[in-house]
């Protein structure tokens, strides 16, 4: 017992008469982490109902009535992951990444093409884009493998093993082709690294590494003629330093976007929110639906959205200091990074400053995968939060 | 469970926490760049996007209004308006990618039924006309284009189909010349001030009535202002203003449709080159007036194939779009006599009872004129003169004022040789040739002699250099019959408002008085009234038999190196006339087997609405 902690008492939960709410298990949870994640899926649904009205032909709520299930179904896993012992994810990190290698792979020969790339599975209701709970599950193998070869090789070793594992996920996503998400699991891989202890001196020569990567990714090899990259990615991500009037081009886009946000001006325009209206701005109910709530409510909706991501990502960092074991604080490190570089990259692209990469606002973005996956991985969270809360009172509520 | 021993560490790890601190900072930072940033958008410069926002969803429209239409005098319509679907391209907006820019070309050549490379001559061509405006590409294009096009629209950025309004002509050919043609401004147009609130691509009158009245029929465009999305499609209920186009106002001529139709069918029928007009003596309001070859405006509705444009265009010798009517330049003939006959009889070189010998010819120094045919009429008076026709008596008149300048001088007030003011583009102003204007001619070496009495002789018969047009010469004729007022000669009769109520009505004041003794003017008009349809008139076989009395000269003029050209003048009813009448035909032989009866079908016609017209007045009164 650590009754010495005082700086985190509360009102010692077994003196009281266990009630509905304790067996529960909802004072172990982290509240502000359970209403920040409902207040955005909920905003995203109020968006998606407001901005998209018959977008699809004869089906007038097609985007806002999938979300609000999505949100459900999502909401009740993060629940029941909630009450699950984190920790037997790092027994089953071996599986787990086998499982994720191996469903980013499927999609090759399984998967539906969309839009010049296959990423999803088409299931009876919705399709499910594996890479994106691949983010999550990145997350709980990695994690695994970092405590479980702690002290197995050297730091050099240790850390090129690291890379590998986070990059073969990494190039499968980036082949299908996703760039974003691999991107994503770059950030997720480094950032597991971080909290579990990789050295600085690595870190400089990883960042070098990618420093010359991206040199080479952008400018030498076009230059050469062998582009890595499609045109398409290209000219994404270099399009946001140029501007551009073709409507079919990302400089356009981006510039769409960004005077959507501007003519949001405080309040926002309500219904006169012409830019993402009239289709000016693309993608308005995914990658730009930032660009909606900017133009529609103004600053004050936007910076409300940023708001809850802000209070979501230190709530995150306070469970990674939180978290009764090492595992635990990477797995929430983890989650934390992944959800920081989404919501960076996306609003960033958004207004501007960032290029577009295709990478979805957690729990905004219209999309069933997307929206499940970021819920489960709260629902990490707060199975790490709980799990540290109880473990203060020495039993297992379970 | 495992690493129970750790689980409740009450120190975290310091260099775990540091770089979990350090975590928290970036996070920190990354918040601030993104508010900042928002902060940034919305708030600072929030002004400039919400203008740029709202500039981006509207697009202005030009709406054209419908010309008015153009009526006979009696109402009739001769140009009215249909719509149609016009193809057109706006090159600004094709892509800008070459290849691109190529195949979206490729496909719009395809879906015309023509090729890249005329496609890409026609768009070069009305480049030329009207930079900067939609290129029209066909005209009534059929509504399953439109279909097709609404449906792959992305296929074809910057091609519209536009429901314009073209000109419509209910009576095909009829008074062609006079209605002129619509097209699109172009480029040195729009500098000038008549049309300095037009765009490229707009129409306007570019011949006739069309091109005088322009101010009058062209009306005002609209603008609609609507709403689009960013592919440039209107949306739906996504009208924001419009100003309604302003129709145009209806022009009311003063050519009688039916008149006009005789005219042309006379014409046509004989099948030679040459005009006519029939116009009211005392107003100088043209009931008639016609082109032989003549061609269908509608052809200009239209974008052209080169095949029309040749045959519209580069014959110098049919050319079709010539109204000899108005810009001719011919020679006379004998129908110019009556003009040196009141020249003669008021600068006292004639009197009406003298009495010439005609020979059958007049030698003048080395050269010889002879009557036409080498007929000899014996002693003939003015009156005998005209009504045979006899040369010598003319030439005898043209050599007694061969260096006085009387000829010139009523041949000049009467309006021969120099513009008459009439309302229609393209009239020829002609030549009265003269002492001193071949004496200049001299001196600056362009001929090879002076002035000499030979040449007044010809011009005295409407030989030689003169060259004049049946505008100018029933002109003459008008003041001859009317006792001198050169009337101003006009096809604007009124403007009308859609509502039918008259804005404006044209009645030109006349150009000016000539003072002529009246018994020299009953005196030539008995002459030329014989000449119609007394016993020995030129014109008897022709007049002869026509019931209402009429004064007529034939004419005959050589015109080198064409056949002789046939021309026709009469003024009618005899001795009070209302109207003259003028016809010309290129080689044509004598006028009293080509012009004169044309000119008979004219006044039948003429006529016979005037009884109906007298008919229906007395119905009236009655």
């Amino acid at each position: 017992m650590y009754a010495t902690r005082t700086r985190r008492a509360r009102p010692e939960p077994f003196a009281l008469r266990p009630g509905i709410a304790e067996r529960l298990g909802l004072p172990y949870m982290d509240a502000t982490l359970g209403l920040a994640a409902l207040g955005l899926v909920a905003f995203s649904v109020f968006v998606l109902e407001e901005a998209t009205q018959g977008d699809v032909p004869g089906s007038p709520g097609y985007f806002y009535d999938r979300q609000a299930i999505y949100a459900v179904v999502g909401l009740i896993g993060m629940y029941l992951l909630a009450r699950i012992d984190y920790s037997r994810f790092r027994e089953l990190r071996v599986g787990i990444y086998t499982f994720l290698c191996a469903s980013v792979t499927l999609v090759f020969f399984f998967g539906f093409a969309a839009r010049g790339s296959r990423r999803s599975f088409d299931l009876p209701f919705f399709s499910f884009q594996p890479s994106e709970l691949g983010k999550l599950l990145l997350v709980l193998a990695l994690a695994g493998f970092v405590i479980d070869g702690a002290r197995r090789g050297s730091a050099r070793q240790r850390t090129v093993r690291y890379l590998c594992l986070g990059f073969a996920p990494a190039a499968l996503v980036f082949l299908q082709p996703d760039l974003g998400t691999s991107l994503v699991y770059g950030a997720i891989t480094l950032a597991v690294m971080y909290v579990g202890g990789v050295p600085w001196t690595h870190f400089a020569v990883i960042g070098a590494a990618i420093v010359a990567l991206v040199a080479i990714v952008l400018v030498v090899a076009p230059a050469v003629g062998t582009p890595i990259l499609k045109e398409y990615q290209q000219q994404r991500l270099t399009s946001f330093t140029h501007p551009s009037e073709d409507p079919s081009d990302a400089g356009y886009q981006q510039n769409q976007a960004k005077i959507a946000e501007g003519a949001g001006q405080l309040t926002g325009r309500g219904d006169r929110a012409t830019q993402t209206r009239l289709d000016f701005v693309p993608e308005r109910h995914t990658d730009f639906i930032f660009a909606v709530i900017g133009e529609r409510y103004g600053f004050m909706g936007a910076a409300f959205v940023l708001s809850l991501y802000a209070l979501l990502i230190w709530r995150a960092l306070r469970i990674v200091t939180l978290s009764k074991n090492s595992y635990g604080t990477l797995v929430a490190g983890g989650i934390a990074a992944m959800l920081l570089f989404q919501v960076f990259v996306n609003v960033g692209m958004n207004l501007g400053i960032m290029p577009i990469t295709g990478i979805p606002l957690p729990l905004l973005s219209y999309g069933g995968s997307s929206v499940l996956a970021t819920l489960l991985a709260l629902g990490v969270l707060q199975s790490i939060h709980m799990q540290a809360r109880l473990g203060q009172r020495g039993r297992f509520a379970w | 469970m495992y690493r129970r021993t750790d689980e409740h560490e009450p120190q975290m790890d310091n260099k775990l926490a540091l770089r979990i601190a350090i975590f928290g900072g970036v996070a920190l930072a990354l918040f601030v760049v993104l508010f900042f940033r928002l902060w940034l958008l919305q708030i600072v410069n929030g002004d400039e996007y919400l203008a740029e926002a709202k500039n981006n969803r509207t697009h202005e429209f030009r709406v054209s209004a419908p010309r008015g239409e153009i009526l006979d005098r009696d109402g009739k319509i001769l140009v009215s308006n249909r719509t149609s679907l016009a193809l057109q391209v706006n090159l600004a907006k094709l892509p800008e990618e070459p290849r691109e820019r190529r195949a979206e070309l490729a496909r719009l050549a395809e879906l015309t039924h023509t090729t890249l490379p005329k496609l890409r001559r026609t768009i070069r061509e009305e480049l030329k006309v009207a930079a900067g405006a939609p290129v029209t590409l066909r005209r009534d294009v059929g509504s399953y284009l439109v279909y097709y096009l609404q449906e792959n629209q992305d296929r074809f950025p910057g091609v519209t189909v536009q429901r314009v309004f073209v000109r419509r002509y209910p009576h095909g050919t009829l008074a062609a010349h006079i209605l002129g043609n619509v097209g699109e401004v172009n480029e040195e147009q729009l500098k000038e001030p008549a049309y300095r609130r037009l765009e490229p691509g707009d129409a306007i009158g570019q011949d006739g009535v069309e091109y005088t009245y322009d101010r009058f029929l062209r009306g005002t465009a609209g603008i609609e202002r609507v709403q689009v999305d960013a592919f440039g499609q209107p949306t739906r209920n996504g009208q924001l203003a419009s100003q309604q186009p302003v129709p145009g106002d209806d022009l009311k001529l003063s050519i009688d449709a039916g008149v006009q139709e005789a005219g042309e069918a006379a014409m046509a029928s004989i099948g030679l080159r040459g005009g006519f007009i029939t116009m009211d003596v005392h107003t100088g309001e043209i009931i008639a007036l016609g082109s032989y070859p003549t061609y269908e405006p509608s052809v200009f509705t239209r974008p052209m194939t080169q095949a029309q444009v040749d045959e519209l265009v580069r014959d110098p010798i049919l050319a079709p779009l010539t109204d000899r009517a108005i810009a001719g330049l011919y020679p006379t003939g004998s129908t110019f006599k009556p003009i040196t006959a009141i020249a003669a009889l008021e600068s006292g070189n004639v009197t009406p009872g003298e009495v010439i010998y005609d020979p059958g010819q007049l030698v003048v120094g080395s050269q010889v004129f002879t009557n036409a045919g080498e007929a000899a009429n014996g002693s003939v008076s003015l009156v005998s003169a005209l009504e045979v026709s006899s040369d010598v008596f003319f030439y005898t008149l043209g050599l007694r004022m061969w260096d006085s300048g009387d000829l010139q001088r009523w041949a000049h007030a009467l309006g021969i040789g120099r513009p008459t003011g009439i309302d229609l583009p393209g009239a020829a102003e002609g030549l009265l040739p003269s002492q001193h204007w071949r004496n200049q001619l001299f001196r600056e070496g362009e001929t090879e002699r002076p002035w000499s009495a030979g040449d007044n002789v010809q011009l005295a018969t409407g030989q030689g250099d003169l060259q004049t047009n049946p505008l100018q010469m029933a002109i003459a004729y008008a003041a001859l019959g009317n006792g001198g007022t050169v009337v101003t000669p006009h096809v604007g009769l009124q403007v009308d408002d859609a509502a039918g109520r008259v804005l404006k009505e044209f009645a030109p004041s006349p150009r000016r008085h000539v003072r002529m003794d009246a018994g020299y003017r009953e005196t030539i008009l008995e002459g030329l009234h014989d000449a119609a349809q007394g016993g020995g008139g030129t014109s008897v076989e022709v007049f002869g038999s026509f019931p209402i009395p009429v004064a007529g000269k034939t004419g005959t003029a050589q015109r080198p190196p064409y056949e002789d050209q046939s021309w026709y003048g009469v003024l009618a009813p005899y001795p009070d006339p209302r109207i003259v009448t003028f016809v010309t035909m290129e080689e044509g032989g004598f006028g009293v087997e080509a012009a004169a009866p044309a000119a008979r079908r004219i006044l039948e016609a003429y006529f016979a609405n005037q009884l109906a017209h007298d008919a229906k007045a007395e119905e009236g009164e009655g």
